[in-house]
């Protein structure tokens, strides 16, 4: 094996303990953030940004994404597309049953006390 | 009679696509499984957004236990990572001890998820309890299962499959590095499964 391949090696495995460094200090951060009262969006928005940065340093460099061929991120980018594909369909699920102003759940009973409380309508009109 | 049929590639990167077979299958592998951890975080997102109300996971859940299991996987990444490294330098001992040090931490994350999961059953909080409880047994569960199985292709290569390292050190090395994208998506799954379940703010 040449020097220089040992060499560069060897400067993986620093950049590895300093990747490793900064993902102990983000799990840190997210929990101590999460302590702090900043209301539910902007916490929602402040621990997801911390994981997608700590995410994003396991693939880039853990996966060695940094440095791949073209292919893999050909790859990656249309599984992209088909989450948001997939997100933005079930997204739009929600967005229809937004109309019946319950639980996405409570919508089919909702249906059912409709019909119940035409039939106490109908009854009553008789 | 028998004939030896030579997979190709496994070795070597293959010209068009710049990549050993197996680097690009396990990739593949990794696509379907964005996919499914995607639809259940999809899933997560609808029943919360649904939900008139949805439980703060830090209330009832063990953030400590969930952040030192946290740590345990971001460590396993490191010796995970660090196992390649040292077949890249040619040193089979120093793989065999990060890879076992991998397995180590597999066997912890999981002990400390069973004493999680055991807390819960005691406090009578089951998959069937709640949409919040119904949604964190999931999708723990399905990252245990990623985790056990991680476990099981790491013992192998860390015993028997070693064997390798001494017909064919180029595959043995790639061999570990696919493992290893494995493992580290794991890992990954992970970053995000703990804030979303155990930390974000109920409504």
């Amino acid at each position: 094996m040449s020097d220089t391949h040992h060499k560069d090696v060897q400067s993986h495995v620093a950049t590895y303990i300093k990747v490793f460094t900064a993902l102990a200090v983000g799990t840190i951060v997210t929990v101590l953030a999460s302590n702090i009262h900043m209301g539910i969006i902007l916490g929602i928005v402040v621990a997801l940004i911390i994981a997608t940065v700590k995410g994003s340093l396991v693939a880039a460099f853990f996966m060695h994404l940094s440095a791949e061929r073209k292919l893999i991120y050909g790859v990656l980018l249309l599984t992209a597309a088909f989450v948001v594909v997939m997100v933005g369909l079930i997204m739009f699920a929600r967005q229809d049953q937004q109309g019946a102003q319950h639980g996405i759940f409570a919508v089919p009973q909702g249906h059912v006390q409709v019909h119940h409380a035409e039939t106490t309508e109908g009854a009553h009109a008789e | 009679m028998s004939t030896a049929i030579e997979i190709p590639y496994n070795s070597t990167e293959r010209p068009d696509t710049g990549l050993y077979n197996a680097k690009l299958g396990v990739w593949l592998f990794l696509a379907s499984e964005v996919m499914l951890f995607g639809a259940l975080f999809s899933t997560y997102v609808l029943l919360r957004t649904g939900a008139e109300t949805w439980e703060h996971g830090a209330e009832f859940l063990n953030v400590p236990l969930a952040t030192i299991n946290t740590m345990v996987l971001i460590i396993s990444s490191v010796t995970m990572v660090m196992s390649w490294a040292s077949l890249k330098m040619g040193n089979l001992g120093k793989y065999k001890m990060y890879m076992g040090l991998t397995i180590l931490c597999g066997v912890g994350f999981l002990v400390i998820k069973g004493f999680e999961y055991a807390h819960k059953f005691e406090t009578g909080l089951f998959p069937s309890t709640s949409t919040f409880m119904a949604i964190y047994f999931t999708m723990t569960g399905l990252h245990g299962l990623h985790v056990i199985g991680g476990m099981i292709v790491n013992s192998y290569l860390w015993g028997p499959g070693a064997k390798m390292w001494k017909t064919d050190p180029q595959r043995f090395t790639n061999r570990i590095e696919v493992a290893g994208l494995y493992w580290h998506f794991v890992d990954l799954v992970w970053i995000f499964l703990f804030p979303t379940l155990y930390l974000l703010p109920g409504k």
